[in-house]
């Protein structure tokens, strides 16, 4: 028999939309004086709120203001004071987690399951645990008194609005320094309620700034001569461009950039799991993750088997709704990515890759993609090389873990890496020899703010999280 | 896996079965219960939430497994297994030990419940193996048209699969026509790897059904363990063609637990399994947690325990 | 009877572990510090760089294969060999740097030292900067810090064996291995200390040394895409914004150089350990 789960949304009311949202420059909301921008659902093409964007004039009051408050209030803070305004931080995120779980799949199409169940209380958790670290940066191991940098212009991308900001904020406010933030155009709604916790936090004006716009601000804000220190999370691309433009000023720069995963999955993998990992790694957040595991490695011994209970697995993914509790894919996150997707796909087809997407069914309004897998993939093609950013795994066989890992390791990128297998010895010889800032074995897209996360090559230096973490915000 | 042609094969001897056995794929504990509780977050609501209720209603093996069980207590569990209230039809069996099923069939009176009677020395299976049968073909004559076995648990341990294989052959030799639940008592198997081995043994051996656990010894039918089975029921189907059942039993009390073993059902093994041919609950204090609860799907408010008859 | 005439060396390049003349043919003579002639050195060429940087990748998997043990001690060994040529380095750091010879033994006795002190650090860095992330589930999860890959080393110019020893020795310490352009005024100590790694137990290719121009072989290096991160250290001030914008090309790690070059006799510290270090989170669940 079928039996169709009803409908199931959350509410939309709960997100408390207002029909525009300002920008935030020393510690007050703000009419930017940039060209106003309008943050759109992608679920449904509606306009959410419009909101508005810094000139170049406002960064330059932003980092000013940050400057500012750097000189007079929180770089002479002691640091169990500075604490306790970021544990108030973490304390509110908590209080309002459905308000911004809500907005967050309003504004970027995820499934409320997903903003409500990983985004969130991992921004939270990220501003507890640096919280700690405030007054108590002496054991980090970076001497014994380390110094922060100054102003830090942050930069971050459109998947994890929210998260993202609590990755890029909470070490750069434990370390002491202050902060102006650009959040992604299509996505700068969270952002900006996190800018009226941090108000109600009653953090000092000026130590967090937060300038919706473009890439242009977000060039004006690295490029401004008063920044810093330097934190971008997005493409490569783009993460070339700015450490071009950064050379020569000295500068502290941190990147996290894109990637190309391997999956690596062996004929004694806990089959099951290992579905349910893959499933996990590339269609996640509608694969719009840098560490997605975007390629599948199998040993061709089992590729045929696995392929079929991948198949019948993905098929039951629910596609549709981000606000619907059940939704497992949401929407992707804009047209203009949804034609990258489409066009890197017609690339696979195209170059003989055999396609194979789920059957389920697409709503008449918004930007979706359903879920697809191509087998026959070879290390060459398009597919296999570039960053899709979407819900498409590529499928290429192994026969030896020599083999694996050289396929795994060939690539610019080296952000994460997948392992599945029984053997013990073997998941350390590949954690040992795969170029990656994160393997996850008999895991996946696992975060935890705790644990150092970043890449090697291309996909850039530094890293967010743990003790590892902390680096990047320091004078050392 | 193997194919159909191998599995005649891996029965063999003591050996082929336990390479076989031996030879499934792992599984992983945290993963597997991470999936399980990813199932849980399914919010399920309105018309498919009575739609469920009614299900899992139709499903529930209505049980009583006491020492104190007595003729009056089997024949006012008979009458609810019947008509559970008005308008709500009758469940998928009542569960008794052997001596109080004619109690049951005489209740019951051609109602179109099944009689499921446990055997083979339940619940620990600690007897000769003349014992269990005589006990199962005991059940069988008064009645039963199901029979719930254990398999026994300290051959499956010291890794006498040969064993615990032909019990249950034999088991279903003398349990006949009757159809044959195979309780695996996956709480004193203790890790997943052991539920899908055995319950790949017990549907070697024939078992209709692969039931999580007497009832008796903790924990009993938890979410992953149930998924773990209606993982091997799932494959089995994939490579014979044939369709096995699963029952957890034990330790389901509420709606809320029924509907996420239910959506397990529906996206593990398949929507084909969403029937009490191939699906099943043992429980006793849940039926009626599933009638309030529908109450107050059909009522439109919260219902109460006084609304429901106590048995 | 006339003096014996000294029979005088051949300054050639070190690339996997032979000393090849640059592929180009070509040298460019080195004088002292008071302008004499002291020798002709290689010129190294693009050409020379790009085998120089094969031959770093091809030495790569196997010196960061190797324990962590084993390096200090090779390290070490290097330490010894130096200190058994003592009086060499002297005359040639003295007749470069033009420095009194007391002076010139402290430097080599510091370079020494140095390669001891990186040594010892082998073993020490992944529990000085990795170690277990306490994460909010049942996995086990920990960090380690891994060597980043072949570095581009620009050494410095003035300090011509203390200063190129304190660039190197973190570079072979973390596991890394090095192409390293020497001080192009002041390359015959570096010749010399190649002399010293062929044969110490440094695998051939773990290290590269190239003489020659700074400026002609720096934008090849900092461009060259198997390379992982580049030191500008020795990089000549006006060069330096470019070499940063031509190693963004492929997401380098630099280390930028300071202003002026610094007093390489100060104590060091593992800030010349950290940025050659990638560290990597590994994650596994903890079940039954």
């Amino acid at each position: 028999m079928t039996w169709e789960y009803a409908p199931a949304p959350e509410s939309r009311a709960i997100a408390n939309l207002k029909p525009g949202y300002r920008m935030f420059v020393d510690g007050e909301f703000v009419d930017g004086t940039g060209e106003p921008l309008k943050s759109v659902n992608p679920a449904t093409e509606e306009v959410l709120a419009e909101v508005s964007t810094a000139s170049a004039a406002d960064v330059d009051k932003a980092v000013k203001a940050a400057h500012r408050a750097y000189d007079k209030t929180w770089g002479r803070m002691p640091g169990a004071e500075r604490a306790k305004y970021i544990f108030r931080i973490a304390r509110m995120i908590a209080e309002r987690a459905r308000e911004l779980a809500v907005l967050e799949s309003l504004d970027n199409g995820k499934p409320i399951r997903e903003s409500r169940d990983t985004d969130v209380p991992t921004a939270a958790a990220h501003f507890f645990y640096h919280a700690g670290w405030a007054d108590k940066l002496e054991y980090a191991g970076y001497g014994p008194d380390p110094r922060p940098l100054g102003v830090a212009g942050q930069v971050i991308p459109w998947n994890f609005p929210l998260l993202m900001a609590a990755w890029k904020i909470a070490p750069a406010l434990a370390c002491g320094n202050t902060v102006v933030l650009k959040p992604a155009e299509t996505t700068p709604l969270t952002a900006l309620v996190l800018a009226e916790i941090i108000q109600q936090a009653e953090l000092p004006p000026g130590v967090v700034n937060i300038i919706p716009g473009a890439g242009d601000v977000g060039a004006e804000l690295v490029n401004h001569p008063g920044v810093n220190k330097v934190a971008f999370t997005g493409s490569t691309e783009v993460g070339k461009v700015i450490q071009a433009s950064l050379a020569g000023t000295g500068k502290k720069l941190t990147l996290e950039l894109g990637g190309k995963a391997a999956n690596i999955v062996f004929d004694d993998a806990p089959l099951d799991q290992a579905v349910e990992g893959i499933v996990n790694g590339i269609f996640f957040n509608q694969g719009h993750v840098c560490c997605a595991g975007s390629r599948l490695l199998v040993q061709e011994s089992i590729a045929e088997e696995l392929l079929d209970r991948l198949r019948a697995r993905v098929s039951t993914l629910r596609l549709g709704d981000p606000l619907d509790k059940n939704t497992d894919i949401g929407a992707i996150n804009s047209r203009e990515q949804l034609t990258k997707i489409t066009e890197l796909v017609a690339a696979g087809e195209q170059e003989g890759a055999q396609r194979w997407t789920s059957p389920c069914p697409l709503p008449d309004k918004g930007f979706y993609f359903a879920p697809t897998v191509f087998a026959g993939v070879t290390q060459s093609m398009r597919i296999a090389r570039e960053e899709i950013f979407g819900p498409v795994l590529s499928v290429l066989t192994f026969r030896t873990p020599e083999e694996a890992l050289a396929k795994a390791n060939n690539t610019p990128y080296g952000l994460s890496a997948g392992v599945w297998t029984e053997k013990g010895s073997r998941i350390l010889w590949l954690a040992d020899k795969l170029r990656a800032g994160v393997v996850w074995a008999n895991t996946f897209n696992r975060f935890d703010p705790t644990a150092p996360f970043g890449g090697y090559q291309e996909s850039g230096f530094g890293r967010e999280g743990g003790r590892a973490g902390l680096e990047a915000y320091l004078d050392v | 896996m193997a194919g159909t042609t191998e599995l005649t094969d891996v029965t063999r001897d003591e050996g082929a079965l336990r390479r076989f056995l031996h030879g499934l794929p792992g599984v992983d504990a945290v993963g597997i219960e991470q999936r399980s509780a990813g199932l849980a977050t399914r919010s399920i609501k309105k018309a498919s939430k009575l739609r469920a209720i009614e299900l899992a209603i139709s499903m529930v093996d209505l049980t009583t497994l006491e020492g104190a069980d007595t003729h009056g207590k089997i024949r006012s569990l008979c009458a609810k297994a019947k008509r559970p209230e008005a308008g709500v039809s009758h469940v998928a069996a009542v569960c008794v030990y052997p001596d109080l099923v004619a109690t049951a069939k005489e209740a019951l009176d051609g109602a179109p419940v099944r009689i499921a009677s446990v055997a083979t020395a339940f619940p620990s299976g600690r007897s000769s193996r003349q014992v269990k049968l005589a006990d199962t073909e005991f059940a069988v004559a008064q009645g039963a048209t199901e029979v719930d076995m254990v398999i026994d648990r300290g051959a499956f341990l010291s890794g006498r699969y040969g064993q615990v294989f032909e019990e249950i052959q034999a088991v279903k030799a003398a349990a006949g026509s009757a159809h044959l639940k195979v309780i695996l008592e996956t709480g004193e198997l203790a890790t997943y790897d052991n539920v899908r081995r055995a319950s790949w043994l017990a549907l070697l051996a024939g078992g209709d059904f692969i039931k999580t656990s007497t009832g008796k010894v903790s924990p009993a039918a938890t979410l992953p363990v149930t998924n773990v089975m209606l993982q091997a029921v799932r494959d089995w189907h994939g490579v014979t063609g044939e369709l096995r059942g699963v029952k957890p039993a034990g330790g389901i009390r509420t709606t809320k637990d029924a509907i996420r073993h239910l959506v397990a059902v529906n996206e593990v093994a398949g929507p084909e399994w969403l029937t009490p041919d191939l699906f099943r609950f043992g429980a006793s204090s849940l039926l009626n947690d599933l009638l309030m609860q529908r109450r107050t799907q059909l009522d439109g408010h919260y219902s109460g325990p006084d609304y429901v008859t106590v048995d | 009877m006339s003096d014996r005439v000294p029979v005088s060396k051949t300054y050639k390049l070190y690339l996997g572990g032979a000393f090849p003349r640059s592929e180009s043919g070509r040298t460019y003579p080195v004088s002292d510090a008071k302008g004499r002639f002291l020798a002709n050195a290689a010129q190294g060429s693009r050409k020379d760089l790009r085998d120089a940087v094969v031959a770093a990748r091809g030495a790569f998997g196997g010196w960061s294969g190797a324990t962590a043990y084993n390096r200090g001690q090779v390290i070490y060994r290097v330490a010894e060999l130096l200190e058994g040529r003592r009086e060499q380095f002297a005359a040639e750091v003295a007749a470069g740097e033009g420095v009194p010879s007391r002076r010139a033994e402290s430097l080599v006795d510091t370079a020494v030292d140095r390669l001891v002190w990186y040594a010892g650090w082998t073993d020490k860095i992944a529990a000085v900067l990795g170690g277990a992330n306490p994460v909010a589930g049942p996995y086990f999860s920990f960090s380690v810090p891994e060597p980043t890959g072949v570095v581009g080393v620009l050494a410095p110019q003035r300090s011509s064996l203390l200063g190129l020893v304190s660039v190197l020795a973190p570079v072979l310490a973390v596991g890394a291995t090095a192409v390293v352009v020497t001080s192009q005024d002041r390359p015959l100590p570096a010749i010399t200390l190649s002399e010293v790694l062929a044969t110490s137990d440094v695998p051939g290719g773990v290290v590269n040394l190239l003489t020659g121009h700074t400026a002609e072989l720096a934008p090849w290096l900092a461009a060259h895409a198997d390379v992982n991160a580049l030191d500008l250290t020795g990089a000549p001030a006006e060069l330096r914004a470019d070499l940063e914008r031509a190693a963004a090309g492929t997401v380098k790690r630099v280390l930028r150089a300071p202003s002026t070059e610094p007093d390489w006799q100060e104590r060091p510290d593992i800030r010349r350990l950290r940025p050659l270090l990638e560290t990597k989170t590994v994650w596994h669940p903890m079940g039954v």
